[in-house]
């Protein structure tokens, strides 16, 4: 991978600075705005739906992204004002802060927008943003059961890909015609133990075996922790 | 090279009242500098409305790649904000001493009508004035 270095994720995340969890947020998006992923650690304040605030965040984003390219004051040739821009083209921006908050914003070459908010005394937190990209990568991109653009989900994603598998299986052994229904009522019909088929295809597909909630907890491990230098 | 690009006023309903660049590369158009601040007005609202804790007041410090943009909003509604070099300290001070000279001499002006573009002698002249102070103690650090 040319972006950042090497494939391979840093062995350490950034270290913390200090103690104590300063992360509000976190918001993953595509280039087309569907919200990959969403976690959130401490926000007593809602005033819109969930949908609705990923709607906003992205909107806030890409209209704040055509402001900067706009008043870039270093280059000549701006453009209009609210043209789409490449991911990578013009003048971007990497936080904002406000009285409650900070926001830290990277896009990748490939349009994927990763968003942390924190508490406004956060450090600069683009060393944080890359790691988190570099998991994306290894842990979502790189499996092959994740269908691009979709959001990233741990629970449905393993149900499906068992799912698949146990089909697989049960045709070769039974010679039966492949079931129709699909789900989780389909897979408990199909194998009471379904706990015991889990391990044995974690112990056979190490690669594909909860390689999201691998990236999730990790996530949340890293940002839980996102330094300040307060 | 300016520690200042550029510094906008905007009423409270997110018209600009007062734009001035000091030293840009290419220059901005009228249409566009309004379009700015009127976009800047909208983004400033809805970061408040994102905002995981209540009694937020809008985007104070927009760091971007090329150029870091600072913001003050008066109690009236009424923003200031000032497009400066990245990194550049105690922009904070210096959006203050602007509002304290158009309080001064925007405000206190008779013939000034309320939220219409600002066109007062005193407040170019000591705004130059204090930019210019503002750029020499720059240049001392």
């Amino acid at each position: 991978m040319q972006f950042f270095g090497s494939s391979e994720i840093s062995p350490s995340p950034p270290l913390p600075t200090a103690s104590g969890n300063n992360a509000h947020m976190m918001y993953v998006f595509n280039r087309n705005g569907v919200c990959l992923l969403y976690r959130e650690w401490n926000r007593p304040l809602r005033t819109l739906d969930s949908n609705q605030d990923h709607k906003l965040m992205f909107g806030l984003l890409f209209s704040l992204k055509s402001l900067t390219a706009k008043m870039d004051p270093s280059s000549v040739e701006k453009g209009n004002l609210g043209v789409p821009q490449l991911p990578g083209q013009g003048c971007s921006f990497h936080s904002f802060r406000t009285n409650t908050y900070k926001l830290s914003f990277m896009e990748s070459p490939s349009g994927i927008k990763i968003i942390l908010v924190t508490h406004p005394k956060a450090s600069d937190l683009r060393e944080s943003l890359k790691y988190i990209y570099n998991l994306y990568v290894e842990y979502v991109v790189k499996n092959p059961l994740y269908t691009p653009g979709t959001p990233i989900k741990a629970v449905r994603l393993w149900e499906f890909q068992s799912l698949r598998l146990f089909e697989g299986w049960r045709r070769r052994r039974t010679r039966e015609r492949p079931i129709k229904s699909k789900g989780k009522e389909a897979l408990t019909k199909l194998h009471p133990s379904t706990t015991k088929l889990d391990l044995q295809i974690r112990k056979a597909f190490p690669i594909s075996s909860g390689t999201e909630v691998s990236y999730s907890t990790r996530l949340s491990i890293n940002t839980c922790e996102a330094s300040d230098s307060m | 090279m300016a520690a200042i690009y550029s510094l906008y006023i905007i009423n409270k309903s997110g018209g600009l009242i007062f734009y001035k660049d000091y030293g840009l590369a290419g220059r901005m158009d009228t249409n566009d500098s309004l379009r700015l601040a009127s976009l800047w007005h909208s983004m400033h609202a809805i970061s408040q409305q994102l905002s995981p804790i209540s009694g937020c007041s809008g985007i104070e410090l927009l760091e971007a790649d090329t150029f870091d943009l600072h913001c003050f909003q008066s109690l009236t509604g009424t923003k200031f904000f000032v497009v400066s070099e990245p990194g550049t300290q105690h922009m904070e001070n210096l959006l203050k001493h602007i509002y304290e000279l158009y309080t001064d001499y925007v405000l206190k002006n008779p013939f000034y009508e309320m939220e219409m573009p600002i066109r007062c002698e005193l407040f170019d002249i000591n705004l130059s004035q204090a930019i210019q102070k503002d750029r020499v103690a720059y240049l001392g650090r």
